[in-house]
């Protein structure tokens, strides 16, 4: 053991890994950049997303002060408390533009979602890291229970693009835990032959009409096919450099929807063009690398898999949201992470990045 | 250390190393991903940047046709006789309305808006789309643009727009000449479109759909400018990137005399009949009267159908251009053109008497051709047929010639032709043969439809214009022209003459034929109508036939219907020595010509000789 791990550092004292902080930086201060311009210059918005910034900042701080073995023992029980207040939202939420997704607590409006976005990979990673890895087939049974509830709750709101992200941060668990190829390889098929029964027996008709203007935009260009054909026009006639900051005159004109919100990186495409997009996206894979080596140098199974989880579930914002603007997906609203405009999806990341900085600083440096 | 716990620890190890495993294929699978999704912006970005730049410019760029200014026209001393006068209209984009109904109450205070003006807008909105402005009103005074003007606040969604819109200050006196512009149509739109000239319409509303304005159509629109625009989603204008001002229409002056032409219509009074004026040096003609006339502003801005139908079922037809369009049996105002051919072909000559018993007879015929004096007028020479119009002399001539022979001569005169003037509303009148008769009714030419045809009647009709026309060719002695109305356009800095269209010129054997013609129609002129003229004049009169008086009736003026009484007819021209007018004048069931053309022709001739005070060289 070296000298410098006996004395942990000043950022090791403050629970704070300065690698993944930089990269959460950056990608912040290029949001504000990009939001200044999408926003229309509006100096009030622009506080306000600084307010959220900087609280959001304050509780990954916090939160990465928090032992992952505190996490791991309060996991199942948060992960209850979440399934009671989905079910809450199910009989007693608020209806907002036709979703029933929020519960208003009297004093506020909370999303359940949000908070088993979080409690749910946790409660996989515990759940999964009892038994010996790789996880017998006996136990996957549990693992799908725990899985499905949640899922299927927040389909039902309803909230594809959520449904998707907790899924696929459960699926992750159990795929970085070494389930068998053969497992993973019959969950993708098992998925894929649900797709048909999810169209034809979930799917409300606007998620049908959003898979079917994905294949045809131009079918319906000033109906449907809108956001979809005027993002990609942004993003295409950014070209290589792009029209230049505060010059994209799909965004300052307004021909792009939901431009400092879902649709933000067609205002990137537009005025940074595939420069400012490669810039962006090796940013993202730079987080993501350091979240992946986080989860690997992580010294428990729960640790590890929990890291892992955060930091692919990030991806699949990422993959999902961009993968939408530019017209691959289907429009599911998932915000840009750490770029959109927008509180809640920030304070959830950022305390998922906390949870991964506690992990990587709360490590007990042992001898081998 | 135990067995038991290095087993375990071995399990540590090994899911670490499991982990790891994963973790670097699942990097592996966000790095290939991410390159997806890259290889998808590299795609748009750069493979189809053009397409993408292109529609993102369609978007942002709207290019706002402006229209040119018309052209204006003149008469040939340069009064103008067609301007374009500012025009404000009300409009409203119905979707910027919330209340249509209650706001349209609230503008009737501000500017008079009657309940069917109302009702007429909310008919109009139920097929108009609702982001397209829609015409509230129409001819807005300034008084109602001022008022508007000030309480422009509370009516969000309504604007005034200003424009330019053709006006003739002389209402209906020069309308068959001039014609006018109306709304564009969809035929007009898919005849633009077909000679690919619909772009330069894009701004232009109206459209020249008759005589001058629409002969002369693309001389006087001009071309349109552009200007573009930046524009948001909503299509409100950001800021103008680019704009080319248009290029007005040319100005054109007519040969038209606006004096004559009124003239010609205060002597007309509105009664059925046409004058044609022809300057003979040159073509060009000087009024072009068809009356009764009406008012062609009233189709600049959209005529109520009422008003039309009206136009359309009036008994004396306003509609149609008499100068150019009404065919009339010449009568005896082309017996100059048949002695001419008698002259000519030696059927006749100068001294050739016959004797006129007041009818003539088909040899070994019984029936009787009647001269219209009843006890006829003795012995007649060629000049003394002309000049007392004696209908024997030329039964008996036309019988000799032949009708074919007639039409052959009479075709370079214009007869049976269209003249070429430079309106579209001409017809060609008829001027028959034997192969014309055969195939018009598919029946043989009889002698008798050739007498018929020795005194200008029968099958033989003519325009107003033709009878001008082949008269100036008369005094012109074969010199001939295209009559035509266009003087001179007015280019970016000079006045430039649009010149003559002179034709092959007519040439007689004998060449003084033409002096016998002329003199005997000068004689006619100075023998009656013009005996106290101050100028030397010819002239011959007609008096057509509406309708067949049978063999024996007389002829009684006063006891027949107005709508069968005679045409009257004149021909005339002065100064005899050097022709400078050219006349025709019809007018239609007003009797004898000479009692009733003879004076209108005797006016304008004086008119037109003796008014120095146009300043124009006469």
């Amino acid at each position: 053991m070296s000298a410098h791990n006996n004395r942990p550092n000043i950022w090791q004292r403050l629970h704070i890994d300065l690698p993944l902080l930089i990269g959460l930086l950056a990608l912040m201060g290029f949001g504000l950049v990009v939001i200044y311009s999408a926003g229309g210059e509006d100096l009030a918005l622009m506080d306000r997303q600084l307010v959220r910034m900087g609280l959001s900042l304050v509780i990954m701080f916090a939160v990465a002060q928090i032992n992952p073995e505190i996490l791991r023992r309060w996991a199942f029980p948060i992960y209850i408390a979440g399934i009671i207040l989905l079910l809450g939202v199910h009989f007693f939420g608020e209806i907002n533009k036709g979703a029933q997704r929020w519960l208003n607590l009297g004093f506020m409006e909370f999303q359940p979602s949000e908070l088993i976005k979080l409690a749910f990979p946790i409660t996989m990673a515990w759940y999964i890291s009892k038994f010996p890895l790789p996880p017998k087939k006996r136990y996957l049974a549990g693992a799908i229970v725990i899985l499905l509830v949640p899922t299927l709750l927040i389909a039902k709101q309803p909230d594809l693009g959520t449904s998707i992200l907790v899924a696929a941060s459960g699926i992750f668990v159990l795929f970085l835990s070494g389930m068998s190829w053969r497992i993973v390889g019959g969950c993708v098929g098992a998925v894929l032959a649900m797709l048909p029964a999810l169209w034809f027996f979930f799917m409300h008709d606007y998620q049908r009409t959003r898979v079917m203007t994905l294949l045809d935009p131009e079918k319906d260009p000033l109906g449907a096919g809108y956001h979809i054909i005027q993002s990609k026009i942004a993003i295409g006639s950014g070209g290589l450099w792009g029209k230049g900051w505060l010059d994209g005159t799909q965004s300052q004109l307004e021909f792009l929807p939901e431009r400092h919100t879902d649709f933000i990186f067609a205002v990137i495409g537009e005025e940074f063009g595939l420069i400012g997009s490669l810039l962006l996206l090796t940013l993202y894979l730079y987080v993501i690398g350091r979240g992946l080596v986080i989860a690997s140098r992580a010294q428990t199974s729960f640790a590890r898999l929990l890291a892992g989880s955060i930091t692919l579930t990030f991806f699949v914002y990422i993959f999902v949201n961009i993968g939408m603007v530019s017209g691959l997906l289907p429009v599911v609203g998932v915000p840009l992470p750490l770029i959109s405009y927008g509180g809640t999806s920030m304070l959830t990341l950022m305390t998922g990045f906390g949870i991964l900085m506690s992990i990587h600083t709360h490590r007990r440096f042992i001898d081998r | 250390m135990s067995p038991r716990k290095r087993i375990t620890m071995n399990d540590h190890a090994a899911e670490a190393s499991l982990f790891k495993r994963r973790a670097l294929f699942t990097f592996l699978c966000v790095f290939v991903l991410l390159s997806l999704l890259l290889v998808n912006l590299y795609q748009l970005q750069i493979l189809s940047y053009k397409d993408y730049e292109t529609r993102s410019n369609d978007n942002r760029i709207r290019v706002v046709p402006v229209a040119p200014s018309r052209g204006l026209i003149y008469d040939r001393h340069g009064q103008l006789l067609a301007e374009n006068q500012p025009f404000f209209s009300l409009e409203m984009v119905p979707e910027k309305v919330s209340d249509i109904s209650g706001t349209l109450d609230k503008l009737s205070q501000v500017i008079s808006l009657s309940s069917d003006e109302k009702e007429t807008v909310i008919e109009a909105l139920k097929y108009h789309r609702r982001f397209k402005p829609l015409t509230i009103k129409n001819r807005l005074t300034e008084e109602q643009v001022a008022e508007f003007s000030v309480n422009q606040h509370q009516f969000p969604g309504f604007s005034i727009e200003a424009g330019l819109k053709r006006h003739y200050p002389y209402n209906g006196l020069m309308t068959h000449a001039l014609g006018y512009v109306g709304k564009i149509n969809s035929r007009d739109k898919s005849s633009l479109e077909r000679n690919n000239k619909w772009s330069n319409y894009a701004a232009t509303k109206d459209i020249g759909k008759q005589g001058i304005e629409k002969f002369y159509e693309s001389m006087l629109l001009g071309k349109p400018g552009h200007l573009e625009e930046e524009v948001n989603n909503r299509g409100r204008t950001i800021r103008t990137l680019k704009s080319e001002p248009p290029v007005p229409g040319q100005d054109i002056y007519l040969t038209l005399d606006l004096n004559l032409q009124k003239k010609a219509m205060e002597l007309l009074n509105g009664r059925r009949g046409s004058v044609v004026a022809i300057d003979p040096r040159d073509g060009g003609i000087l009024a072009l009267l068809s009356s009764p006339t009406y008012d062609p502003n009233q189709f600049v801005h959209g005529i109520s159908s009422k008003a039309y139908n009206e136009l359309l079922n009036s008994t004396s037809k306003p509609l149609i251009n008499r100068a150019t369009q009404g065919q009339y049996a010449p009568a005896s105002t082309v017996k100059p053109h048949l002695a001419l051919l008698g002259l000519e072909n030696k059927t006749v000559n100068r001294k050739t008497r016959i004797w006129d018993p007041g009818f003539w007879q088909i040899p070994g015929v019984e029936r009787k051709y009647r001269d219209w004096k009843r006890w006829g007028h003795g012995w007649v020479d060629v000049n003394s047929a002309i000049v007392s119009s004696c209908d024997t002399y030329f039964y008996d001539l036309a019988y000799k010639t032949g009708v074919d022979a007639i039409a052959n001569f009479m075709e370079p005169f214009g007869f049976g032709e269209r003249t070429g003037v430079d309106i579209f509303e001409e017809s060609a009148g008829i001027m028959p043969s034997k192969d014309w008769k055969r195939l018009r009714y598919n029946q043989p030419w009889y002698i008798g439809d050739t007498i018929s045809v020795g005194i200008g009647q029968g099958y033989w009709t003519t325009t107003p214009l033709q009878l001008a026309n082949a008269t100036a060719i008369l005094a012109n002695k074969g010199r001939r022209f295209v009559p035509h109305m266009l003087k001179s356009i007015q280019d970016q800095t000079a006045k430039i003459d649009s010149p003559a269209d002179e034709l092959a010129p007519i040439v007689l054997k004998d060449p003084k034929n033409w002096d016998i013609i002329n003199e005997a129609m000068r004689d006619t002129a100075h023998k009656s109508r013009f005996t106290d003229a101050k100028y030397t004049a010819a002239m011959k009169t007609g008096t057509a036939q509406v309708f067949s008086v049978a063999e024996d009736a007389k002829y009684d003026a006063d006891t027949i219907d107005e709508r069968l009484r005679d045409n009257a007819l004149i021909i005339a021209y002065a100064p005899y020595e050097n022709p400078k007018i050219v006349l025709a004048v019809v007018l239609e069931n007003a009797g004898w010509g000479g009692a009733n053309a003879g004076p209108v022709a005797r006016a304008l001739l004086d008119e037109y000789l003796l008014r120095d005070s146009w300043g124009d060289k006469k």
